[in-house]
């Protein structure tokens, strides 16, 4: 979109606020255009922040990835790949980790899908 | 084990922070500002904006002149330091700690952004180092013992960009890194990461660095070097910068811990303070409670150091107007990318010298309250609020972006068509959302969002992590460390290639610029000639030099034809062995109180005076005057005979007034001038019988002992020297 400068007329209703409204009005609408990706934020999850979970629960980068992308080809992301490990480790009664190492090396997923179904 | 630690007079080994890295935690979480010292006297002065001063330091060149006092201002000054071999750096860091940064940035290696994990190891980089758990914990291990040595916290410092932010600031939590960049804004537009994947990582980047106490920087300031009109981004600017902010407090940033990148937009031949002021302050105006980092202008920086030094300290200029709690300095080299040691040297000593060149300064001017600056600020400002209220006409954030809004080249509401357009269903990491199920758990501290840990009985605002007993956070032993996963492309290989000039120890030396035993040397030259031919010459010339891989860095026009000025690098193929170098000796300085007495004993008369048509006073009154610590306060008896004095004068002065010396001071050196009136005194001694009977001395600040002495005095004094060492060279060498 092409526009020359309108900024006299554009900003003719601001021009009766003090400098205190104007600041005002400035963060009000910062704020409403950051609800939504706060939002968004609160709603969805990411392999990123998926490996970032499993890091803090003391697994390394590379086992971090390896589980995040068993979870995703399990389809049991949208559950928390940490959610994963934890359920793992009561299940199997092994530490965070030990049962994190056990994951990624397991083959049949059904019975960890199991877990899942029907939501908690 | 003796416990390994830095000492002045010794070189940092980079050996020794390699060791036990598996083993090594941080010393502390979070930033640290400078701590203010109103009012602190130094020397003779009084200062108003300064900061604790350093236990170890390099001062500016002239401090031997006010007592060698290095006076730290106000703010936190940053140097980026990125060379490629993390290893190398650590010495620049300490070098730069020195000269006054607290503040070190390292600029990761080019695509980290895309790499979807974090990186391992300690392989090569480009443009930058990669930045990984090695590399940061080597890194922060030798700022403990730097910043143990010269007395002041160093916040180190990097990136939490690209697809895998939310690890990187885990590691960076983990780690002890003390600031970081983080925007999400910069993801999408600069790095094309997909936007929506970019706000929900930077959810969880976030909330982790609040927890790590991490300072945040934003990346409003690439629009600026983004734009065509860099002046013109001026209301977005502000809308990017109250985005990230507005985004970074609801994730639990402290206000004090969220830095604004901000640039004067513009620079010469534009009148840019005229521009940049009334920007700066209508920033501040608006986001009061943040903090500043005042980047420097890099979108019109061009090769001549001198030019992007001056930018530099116009940039300060506004800083100081205005605030600024972090000082970044963008080195000079920044236009014709040379990054090296020197360059991040000189860029800390402009910031330190600017600021407190400065100081005081706004005890005595202050900004207008009306005005042509109130009047810019004010329409500034209003443009911003008119940018975000289209871009809410136009949907959202993700709309905005898809329409163009962002880096178009028209003062908004000006709109030149050429913005920079993302999607939402585009960009790298586009469709990896994935919608979090209503069991969904990440049983870890710092946790951005929706998080059902009520399914396991913990109550609202219990940590997470309290389902595993805590996590790497609470108990660091839990964090996996790798330690190489490249066996060629690591630092023990780069290392050992270039273990016999490492130092302490090595007996090898070899000139460098970035990396140890590079053997980069940089030429400058003139040549009375156009520059296109100038270019071709100082590459053969270069050549002739021996010089390998020569490369133009720099090329000036002094006039069209008559003159162009040049600076080359190139690479020496040899190596120096220090054992073999002739080093002069440091010249002897016998007590204060064996001087007086020697000299009570036996009296001593010098005649002395600048030689030759030269004006220069002040180095010949240092080493006489007693105030300076000159001779006289030996007792030694002196006739002053002033500026311009002919040589002959002097020579018959000394024979009349019997003295038992002659100090002669030459400063002008144009064609060796200095060297033939030492010559000319020596043979007026001869032919008058007196030469036997007088110590001839000489000085100036471009004489060397040796040259000095070939010419014909006894002994000859360059830049540095004190009364004392002249005294003791006439009682040594009385005769």
């Amino acid at each position: 979109m092409k526009r020359t400068d309108d900024y006299a007329q554009r900003a003719a209703h601001l021009k009766g606020l003090s400098d205190d409204q104007l600041k005002q009005r400035f963060w009000d609408l910062a704020q409403q255009l950051t609800d939504p990706l706060l939002q968004m934020g609160r709603e969805y999850t990411s392999p990123s922040i998926e490996r970032s979970v499993l890091l803090r629960m003391g697994l390394s980068s590379l086992e971090a990835k390896a589980l995040v992308d068993k979870c995703m080809e399990h389809g049991l992301l949208g559950h928390g790949a940490g959610h994963v490990v934890f359920k793992a480790s009561k299940a199997w009664d092994l530490p965070v980790r030990e049962a994190g190492l056990k994951l990624i090396t397991l083959e049949d997923w059904n019975p960890v899908k199991a877990w899942f179904e029907g939501g908690q | 084990m003796a416990v390994y630690r830095l000492k002045q007079d010794q070189a940092l080994d980079v050996r020794e922070i390699l060791k036990d890295l598996s083993a090594y935690r941080p010393r502390r979480r979070g930033w640290t500002w400078r701590k203010p010292a109103p009012c602190l006297t130094m020397g003779s002065f009084t200062y108003k904006d300064v900061s604790e001063p350093l236990k170890n330091f390099v001062p500016l060149p002239p401090a031997h002149h006010f007592g060698g006092i290095d006076p730290q201002p106000l703010p936190i000054i940053t140097t980026e330091i990125a060379s490629g071999r993390f290893e190398d750096d650590i010495r620049r860091m300490r070098m730069a700690a020195h000269h006054g940064a607290d503040h070190i940035m390292v600029i990761r290696t080019a695509g980290q952004s895309h790499f979807d994990s974090l990186i391992e190891g300690t392989p090569q980089g480009v443009g930058g180092v990669p930045i990984t758990r090695k590399q940061v914990r080597a890194q922060r291990k030798a700022l403990d013992y730097i910043e143990d040595e010269v007395g002041r916290p160093i916040n180190y410092h990097s990136y939490v960009s690209g697809v895998a932010g939310p690890e990187i600031a885990v590691m960076f939590a983990e780690e002890g890194v003390n600031g970081a960049h983080q925007d999400p804004q910069y993801n999408v537009i600069y790095r094309n990461i997909n936007m929506l994947r970019s706000f929900v990582d930077a959810c969880e980047s976030k909330t982790v660095m609040a927890w790590g106490g991490l300072a945040q920087i934003d990346g409003a300031h690439n629009a600026n070097a983004t734009a065509r009109d860099a002046w013109k981004v001026m209301p977005e600017l502000m809308v990017q910068h109250a985005i990230n902010s507005q985004f970074s407090v609801r994730c639990g940033i402290p206000r004090d811990l969220i830095c604004l990148s901000t640039v004067p937009p513009t620079a010469t031949p534009a009148p840019c303070v005229y521009t940049d002021l009334p920007y700066a302050v209508a920033l501040r105006d608006l986001f009061t409670g943040f903090r500043m980092r005042a980047q420097m202008n890099t979108k019109y920086i061009q090769s001549s150091i001198r030019e992007a030094t001056v930018t530099h300290v116009l940039n300060m200029f506004v800083s100081k107007l205005t605030s600024a709690d972090i000082q970044s300095t963008i080195t000079p080299d920044e236009g014709r990318n040379v990054p090296w040691h020197i360059y991040n040297i000189e860029a800390c000593d402009t910031a330190k010298q600017t600021f407190i060149g400065l100081d005081g300064l706004m005890d005595m001017v202050e900004l207008k309250d009306a005005g042509p600056l109130r009047d810019k600020a004010r329409e500034l400002k209003e443009r911003a609020v008119l940018f975000m209220e289209e871009m809410l006409q136009l949907g959202d954030y993700f709309k905005a972006v898809e329409a163009g809004h962002f880096v178009d080249s028209g003062l908004y509401p000006e709109r030149n068509g050429d913005g920079i357009v993302r999607k939402m269903d585009g960009g790298i990491g586009a469709d990896t959302l994935i919608k979090r199920e209503m069991d969904y758990l990440a049983p870890v501290t710092a946790h951005f969002g929706y998080n059902n840990t009520a399914a396991y009985g913990l109550k609202d605002g219990e940590d997470p992590a309290a389902l595993i007993g805590g996590c790497t956070f609470q108990h660091p032993e839990r964090i996996q460390f790798i330690d190489e996963l490249d066996q060629e492309d690591n630092v023990h290989v780069r290392m050992e290639q270039t273990e016999g000039l490492r130092q302490p120890g090595a007996d090898w030396v070899k000139p460098e610029m970035e990396w140890l035993g590079d053997g980069t040397v940089m030429l400058t030259l003139f040549f009375p000639v156009s520059q296109k031919i100038a270019q071709a010459a100082a590459l053969e010339a270069a050549k002739r030099m021996n010089l390998l891989d020569p490369e133009i860095i720099s090329s000036e026009v002094m006039h069209p034809v008559d003159g162009t000025r040049i600076e080359l690098k190139g690479k020496v193929p040899f190596q120096l062995k220090v054992s073999d170098l002739v080093i002069p000796v440091e010249p002897e300085v016998y007590s204060d109180d064996f001087l007086r007495e020697a000299i009570e004993k036996q009296p001593l008369t010098v005649v002395c005076g600048t030689v030759g048509e030269d004006e220069h006073s002040v180095g010949l009154r240092e080493i006489i005057d007693i105030k300076h610590g000159g001779i006289e306060k030996y007792g030694v008896k002196v006739h002053y005979l002033g500026t311009s004095v002919p040589p002959e004068k002097l020579v018959n002065a000394a024979i009349e007034l019997g003295a038992h010396g002659i100090l002669a001071s030459t400063v002008i050196s144009h064609d060796n001038i200095h060297y033939r009136n030492i010559a000319l005194i020596d043979r007026l001694a001869r032919e008058h019988g007196v030469r036997d009977k007088l110590v001839f001395l000489a000085g100036g600040t471009q004489v060397t002992p040796e040259l000095a002495r070939e010419a014909g005095a006894d002994e000859g004094f360059g830049r540095g020297t004190k009364g004392a060492h002249v005294a003791t060279a006439l009682v040594k060498l009385r005769k």
